[in-house]
């Protein structure tokens, strides 16, 4: 390793671990006024009250405070609970709230310090790390090594990482209040970008950007002599970074919906929801504009741009899990499943959430004009159920959490409705194919090694077949690594562009049927 | 249909293009394909990728293990040792027999040695088989000081990548006055040879191997070179080239010659036994300009198309149509259509460019009339179809210039070589040639020349 190579890595690992250590460096202390500011008006005096033996007390744990949190607050909601007094139950879950509000620590009083000692040291070691290693090789060589790599190839780092990634997610959306330190490191950010404070999500969606920023420049970097790599990664690193972060910041900053232009429904599955509604429609002119666009988007965007450039334009172009996958993921690509039996789960999961999505959002439509007669509080727990299996476990979780596992794509492959719907364009109405050139195939297998979603490129290939998938999101890397110049990301004429019996060029002898 | 018993013997390309057809035409035929090297099909073309950790070995399968139970293709991991032609019988290793009505033998090529003294010492290898990939992983895995490459070729540049990977310095020993003189023209010879230097490659042209010296325990210690200098050195790649695996099969009866001796049927001199791919030698070359050994990948596959055809339809001659071929010098990409002299001739003009950074080249050779002959690409890619049917139907250089555009296979955004191409090729010969401009997009967000 280079000298920057190892300055790069001691930064990064510095930085991680004080981001990893702040956690476990807050205090509790709670009093009445802090319950009183954070709940609901009618939950306030209940909670107030129930809490009440916390006030003043002194903890020296996250753990601690939830477990005393808990003890006083469960009995009441389980009693509830018991009597089937299902309207009286709190459902809302004031556990991050208060612990931030009660939190004390170096993350809170120094959170300038704190950021740049843990995500400034990250991004820096990250860049340095990456900005000579990369820095050398050809595009069409830098895959090498990938199955030699702890990290890369499911060795002891690969695990320890993926491992890492899941008990993030599982904090994240379960059990948030342990983060409420790193969220308060991020506040200032987030009073200068919305005005308001920040929350879990917050700290989740600065991440998450600067992620794909600086692995954005290192695959920059990784394909400077492939132009289309060089694109599709800038534009995936500007919509992130303006659209997923920036603009939905500055609107609540104006007083306005909080509202990500990219984000298309059944991904964005709860566009439809009664409150989102209700949130367009007394938002004015932008909340209606909102609405009409993401709807526009659905029903006109998806399958006019997939008519175009296949479904590409947004899983590798636009979308955000597409910039994660992209970018962090890259040097997990090769890890996916090839097999046919990969590919029979695929097809079934892929559509039923797509189909799980779709009913559930009919019905909520439904129940959302009807209001609320015909199937009363059905669709709340439906959401509760999709919000919990399909948006975190399976999207969260599962997507990014097992990147260093199943390969990079595990959401967009196997669960993302929107990927579903445009896969389905892309199949059967789409000028996008990836097209094989000729009998120039030698079978080497580099393309379906290295394809993010799964397909075995190379049993198309090497029968001179063109490759129209519906699950392909034209990251281009098959025809970056074939050896042969073999493979080519068209968009062409329909006609042709399915070859049910192609034919592979040279032999004159006979014309084959494959 | 019948239900005969067809025995292949190689499970390489050609075998198993060859099974895989003839279940495609004959629903009832008994098919067993045998070979000792690996139990499964594996693109022999890979091995390189799974040195370098860019592959595993699974994915060098073509085809996953349920494909064969499905298809109905026996698999039998063993060795041939005796033939029997009268009674159709096949002797293997473990000293089980197995008849057979229609025997194919796909048993491709060796690397060639040619009695340097020390070639069997340890440290000393080519690089073909599944067994000469894991020889090498275990021989390279460490204290490796310096290896040497012997042969300009193919192979030679593939070990001498595979080695650069595991940052083993190499010597490039090449007999001739250039890389791959065979089949490259001296400007693109000139070409690579740079790009090889640039990978830290010591190479030495007009360079033969006179010697490999050993050390006590009979490992390689040095190479000695005609050109008298001794280099020191614990691995040796031998990659002069290969001939056909036919040595189990001489004094069976079988006409051999540098392969076994076929006609344009693929049929040799035994009844009901065949031969395709690297080790079946044609009587007369299959086609002009063609060699009556073929030992690409591309041509093993047609061998084993064109036979699975003959016993499912009627028979037809092995014919071939526009030669093709493709390779990659470290990042360098090559790509070659219809046929290109390697030596400057009257007979035979022809229009060369270069890229001012010297990593990208396009030449094409024109007959006397003035038609395209053939094409060499290197660093860019053309498309097979394009040159297929220009080259089939004798375009003018003209008019392949002109529309250009249609031949390039790069991906999108790429630098617009081809506009450097008919410039080039406009001001070369006087011809007028209509450019077209770039859009608009790809001039904002296309690469630059």
């Amino acid at each position: 390793m280079r000298k920057s190579e190892i300055i790069g890595l001691i930064l990064f690992i510095v930085g991680m671990s004080v981001f990893t250590a702040l956690p476990f460096l807050s205090s509790y202390r709670l009093s009445e006024a802090m319950v009183r500011d954070q709940v609901k008006e009618e939950h306030r005096d209940k909670l107030a009250e129930l809490i009440q033996p916390m006030y003043g007390q002194s903890y020296s744990s996250t753990h601690a405070f939830l477990r005393a949190y808990s003890s006083n607050f469960d009995p009441y909601n389980e009693e509830l609970k018991a009597n089937q007094a299902w309207d009286q139950v709190i459902w809302d879950d004031y556990g991050f709230a208060l612990a931030k509000a009660a939190m004390d620590g170096p993350g809170r009083t120094n959170p300038w310090i704190n950021l740049g000692l843990s995500i400034g040291l990250i991004v820096l070691g990250g860049i340095l790390f990456n900005f000579r290693r990369q820095g050398t090789a050809h595009a069409s060589l830098a895959h090498t090594g990938v199955f030699h790599s702890t990290l890369k190839n499911r060795g002891l780092l690969g695990m320890l990482t993926g491992t890492y990634l899941i008990l993030f997610y599982v904090i994240l959306y379960w059990f948030p209040a342990y983060l409420a330190s790193l969220v308060w490191m991020v506040e200032p950010i987030s009073q200068f970008l919305s005005g308001g404070p920040a929350s879990q999500w917050f700290l989740y969606g600065l991440v998450y950007t600067l992620a794909i920023g600086v692995m954005g420049v290192r695959m920059l970097l990784k394909y400077r002599d492939n132009r289309y790599q060089q694109l599709r990664t800038a534009s995936l690193v500007f919509f992130q970074t303006a659209f997923a972060f920036l603009i939905p910041e500055v609107l609540v900053l104006l007083n306005k919906p909080y509202f990500d232009f990219k984000n298309i429904w059944p991904l964005d599955y709860d566009f439809f929801y009664d409150y989102q509604l209700d949130t367009f429609i007394s938002s004015g002119g932008l909340g209606l504009f909102m609405l009409i666009w993401g709807i526009l988007l659905i029903v006109l965007g998806v399958p006019l741009f997939t008519y175009f450039y296949g479904k590409r334009w947004y899983c590798s172009w636009v979308c955000g899990c597409g910039g994660l996958a992209e970018t962090v993921g890259d040097g997990f690509r090769h890890l996916s499943d090839k097999s046919l039996k990969a590919w029979q789960w695929e097809r079934w999961l892929i559509h039923g959430v797509l189909a799980l999505a779709v009913v559930m959002t009919t019905l909520t439509i439904v129940n959302y004009f009807s209001s609320f007669s015909l199937l009363g509080q059905v669709t709340n727990q439906l959401h509760s159920f999709y919000g919990f299996a399909i948006g975190s476990a399976f999207a969260g979780v599962v997507g990014t959490g097992f990147y260093p596992l199943m390969g990079n794509r595990v959401w967009c492959r196997f669960g993302c409705p929107l990927a579903a719907y445009l896969g389905l364009v892309q199949r059967f109405k789409s000028r996008f194919r990836i097209t094989t050139n000729g009998g120039q195939c030698i079978s080497c297998g580099n393309c379906s090694t290295h394809c993010e979603m799964g397909i075995d490129v190379r049993a198309y290939a090497q029968q001179g077949q063109n490759i129209v998938r519906s699950s392909c999101v034209g990251c281009g890397v098959c025809a970056s690594v074939c050896p042969r110049g073999v493979l080519k990301l068209e968009n062409g004429p329909e006609e042709g562009r399915i070859h049910e019996f192609p034919i592979l060029i040279g032999n004159d002898s006979i014309k084959l049927r494959m | 249909m019948d239900s005969r018993h067809y025995v292949i013997i190689g499970n390489g390309v050609s075998g198993i293009t060859f099974a895989r057809h003839l279940r495609k035409g004959d629903s009832q035929a008994r098919i067993t394909v045998i070979s000792g090297e690996s139990p499964y099909f594996f693109s022999r073309t890979a091995l390189m990728y799974v040195y370098m950790g860019q592959m595993k070995w699974e994915h060098t399968h073509p085809y996953e293990p349920h494909f064969w139970k499905k298809n109905r293709i026996e698999l039998l991991q063993a060795w041939v040792r005796t033939l029997d032609f009268e009674t159709k019988t096949l002797g293997l290793a473990s000293g089980e027999t197995l008849n057979y009505d229609i025997l194919v033998l796909a048993t491709g090529s060796k690397p060639a040695f040619f009695g340097w003294p020390g070639e069997d010492l340890k440290g000393v290898q080519g690089l073909y088989t599944k067994q000469d990939l894991e020889l090498m992983e275990t021989t390279t895995s460490n204290g490796i000081q310096r290896a040497v490459i012997v042969g300009g070729g193919l192979i030679g540049i593939e070990m001498a990548e595979m080695l650069t990977y595991k940052k083993i310095p190499v010597t490039f020993l090449v007999r001739e006055s250039r890389f791959w003189e065979q089949v490259l023209p001296e400007q693109e010879a000139s070409l690579v040879q740079n790009h090889i230097v640039e990978h830290s490659i010591d190479l030495h042209l007009k360079t033969e191997l006179k010697e490999i010296l050993a050390d006590e325990q009979g490992n390689v210690r040095a190479v000695v070179t005609s050109a008298g200098e001794e280099i020191t050195c614990s691995f040796v790649g031998i990659a002069t080239g290969v001939i056909p695996n036919v040595e189990f099969l001489k004094n069976t009866g079988l006409s051999i010659d540098k392969g076994i001796q076929v006609n344009s049927y693929f049929e040799s001199s035994v009844p009901d036994v065949y031969a395709i791919g690297d080790c079946a030698e044609f009587e007369q070359p299959p086609g002009p300009g063609r060699r009556t050994l073929e030992q690409v990948w591309y041509t093993g596959r047609m061998h084993g198309e064109t036979l699975a055809h003959n016993f499912c339809n009627q028979r037809v001659r092995y014919q071939p149509g526009v030669w093709f071929n493709s390779a990659k010098f470290f990042a360098i990409e090559f790509q070659i259509y219809g046929l290109v002299s390697t030596e400057p001739s009257e007979m035979a003009p022809y229009f060369y460019w270069e890229h001012r950074l010297g990593k990208v080249s396009f030449r094409m050779e024109l007959d006397e009339a003035g038609k395209i002959a053939g094409v060499i690409n290197l660093g860019f890619r053309l498309r097979h179809e394009f040159f297929d049917r220009a080259i089939r139907e004798k375009w003018s250089g003209q008019l392949v210039i002109q529309r250009l555009e249609e031949g390039v296979f790069d991906s999108e955004f790429y630098a617009p070589y081809h506009l450097q191409i008919q410039q080039a090729f406009q001001s070369q010969f006087g011809l007028e040639i209509s450019i077209k401009k770039r859009s608009f997009l790809q001039k904002i967000f296309g690469a630059r020349l």
